[in-house]
């Protein structure tokens, strides 16, 4: 008789599919998986006790850097907890743009976790269509704070500045032709509303053509349907949230239950999936990219009539404008004190959850008065998810562990903090 | 205070009694904190109980509580839970102080939310609480072989070792920590009324 044994073998922390720097402790009998553990760590910075050494403010680019594939989300929960703290109230059209890049966010978040489970899984085609949008939106973070990535856009009281009147232009190059230039920068010929609102024109299209190249796919459906299941109750049990919880049928968003911001006023649908698997995850994530293409429509409509105030005009928490500062004394102690000292937060624990693109993404922040938080700690979605690992993928073929870490969408600049 | 929060603070308190030894509501939240005995009882009625369902615990966290400006004494180390119940669309925060500040021992509420597993261990690898009862208390964030709890108050923000690549041994090597800390702004905490001259 032939000698069976059972292997143990390591997956990542340079598996290409690992999503960054999992490691992944995988015990196996033959193909399937008996246990899972999962090493995480490898990307800890330390930004909780980094914030606890910093002011208030100084803290935003932290954010960015948590789950770098949705910068502005988590950059929201932060602020948000400030304000709470403070009770600060933010002016309505700094909400709606807060709301629009929220959403522009979902949508470049989604692009990637849709676009490389599929490349994961064995979809080449997938990940060039979906990068091919998250360029665009990223040219929308660029012009509004310069940065591609990691914006740091959003301040306590409101976000850092207007929406800029006129979108930044592709030059004449050793590479691009002048006719390639002047087919680049066709519709950035306006504000960068006019360049949102024609993305929101064309993206459904887009997302038609994901489809096409997926939803009835043989070779996606077998690799994902009934795969991960994960009941309503057990969802709960883990921790989950977001779409995680909606997959399997849990009808749960943060902004329909608990609105923030201006969600109340807007319209959009949340959708539930029915069988918990990674397939109706991916349906949920494909139909999310078209309702937040619904609201930044919405959102585009009403900041296009209502100009006013982007930031608090409370100087103890947000800076004077410039021009102020260099007419005015006691705008230039505001000034001066805010860049030196920071601001001073009232003793007080917060706890703010915004639903971000991968589930509730939380700042427990706590206060002792001081210019600088006494505790931060930050509830990442993917930490919750990814401590579910073991679970979900007990008696699943090894090449399922795969399947699995997609439809988690694991960043590790969220896992490990 | 909102009608919602105000029934939930009554019914905590009818339901449990004097387990809660005080509840906060501040900023439309809910704290209660109990008696480290009654932890794990509490956290289970709290899931359990038709009138309250927290059915997801969010996050739980430890706090290091020794550098805190007003406070002088009291236990060092606490552990807050945020609850959630879908059912209900309600949370809460529940808040256990440890009682031994050199060896902090807290029940583990693995068995209540399996998913608060990592948490506790986070808990754990960070400021050194213990969760008796937990399935698998192993560091979590840190380094393989790591020494010292770094979210503790009085460890500093560069550590004690770090690590580089040593050309003669051919391997990476540990060696004490080479940079200055340095602090650019200092903390401060300003007395109520700061700056308030009486005019303008």
């Amino acid at each position: 008789m032939a000698e069976i044994r059972n292997y143990t073998i390591n997956f990542g922390p340079q598996h290409p599919s690992a999503h960054g720097v999992l490691r992944l402790v995988l015990e196996l009998d033959g193909e399937v998986v008996e246990r899972a553990d999962p090493h995480i760590g490898l990307l800890h910075r330390g930004t909780e006790k980094l914030a606890e050494t910093r002011t208030w403010v100084q803290s935003v680019p932290y954010m960015d850097r948590l789950d770098y594939v949705s910068m502005m989300c988590n950059e929201h929960a932060y602020c948000m907890s400030i304000e709470r703290l403070l009770g600060l109230e933010v002016p309505l059209r700094a909400q709606y743009i807060r709301v629009m890049f929220d959403e522009v966010t979902r949508i470049l978040n989604h692009l990637l976790a849709v676009g490389t489970h599929a490349l994961d899984i064995g979809a080449m085609t997938m990940v060039l269509y979906t990068f091919r949008e998250r360029e665009d939106l990223m040219d929308a973070y660029e012009a509004v704070s310069g940065a591609r990535m990691h914006a740091a856009y959003y301040r306590p009281g409101g976000v850092y500045r207007d929406l800029p009147d006129r979108m930044p232009q592709y030059e004449v190059s050793k590479w691009k032709t002048a006719k390639t230039v002047a087919e680049l920068n066709e519709n950035r010929q306006g504000s960068l509303l006019d360049f949102l609102e024609d993305f929101t024109r064309r993206f459904p299209k887009y997302v038609d053509e994901y489809e096409t190249l997926l939803t009835d796919n043989r070779i996606w459906k077998q690799r994902t349907v009934g795969i991960g299941v994960v009941s309503p109750e057990q969802a709960q049990a883990l921790g989950f949230s977001g779409v995680m919880l909606r997959g399997s049928g849990v009808e749960w968003d943060l902004r329909k239950k608990q609105p923030y911001e201006v969600y109340g006023q807007l319209d959009f649908d949340i959708p539930v999936g029915t069988a918990g698997d990674c397939y109706d995850r991916y349906l949920c994530r494909i139909e999310e990219m078209r309702q937040s293409n619904r609201i930044i429509k919405q959102c585009i409509d009403w900041l296009r009539r209502n100009p006013g105030p982007v930031i608090s005009d409370n100087h103890k928490v947000a800076p004077p404008s410039r021009e102020k500062m260099k007419s005015n004394m006691e705008e230039l102690i505001h000034h001066f004190k805010l860049f030196t000292e920071g601001m001073h937060v009232p003793p007080g624990e917060v706890y703010a959850a915004v639903e971000h693109p991968k589930g509730e993404f939380g700042v427990y922040a706590v206060s002792d008065g001081a210019n600088k938080p006494y505790r931060l700690k930050l509830r990442s979605p993917g930490f919750a998810h990814l401590s579910a690992m073991d679970e979900m993928s007990r008696g699943h073929m090894i090449a399922d562990v795969v399947a699995i870490i997609g439809t988690m969408d694991i960043v590790f600049g969220d896992v490990d903090r | 205070m909102s009608e919602k929060l105000e029934r939930l603070s009554q019914l905590l308190a009818e339901k449990l009694g004097d387990r809660v030894k005080q509840t906060v509501v501040a900023h439309s939240e809910v704290t209660i904190v109990v008696a480290a005995a009654d932890y794990a009882a509490v956290a289970l009625q709290l899931r359990d109980d038709p009138a309250f369902r927290f059915e997801i615990a969010v996050d739980l966290t430890g706090i290091d509580y020794s550098a805190y400006s007003g406070r002088e004494d009291g236990p060092r180390f606490a552990v807050s839970v945020h609850l959630l119940s879908v059912s209900n669309n309600q949370r809460l925060r529940l808040r256990a102080f440890v009682e031994n500040d050199d060896f902090p021992v807290l029940d583990s509420l693995c068995e209540v939310w399996p998913g608060i597993n990592w948490f506790e261990r986070e808990a754990f690898d960070m400021f050194g609480i213990m969760f008796s009862g937990h399935p698998d208390l192993r560091r979590i964030l840190t380094d393989y072989g790591f020494v010292g709890y770094p979210f503790r108050k009085d460890f500093p923000i560069s550590g004690y070792v770090e690590m580089r690549y040593d050309q003669e041994q051919g391997r990476v090597v540990y060696q004490p920590v080479t940079i200055e800390p340095r602090e650019n702004t200092p903390r401060i905490v300003r007395d109520e009324n700061y700056g308030n001259v009486g005019h303008g």
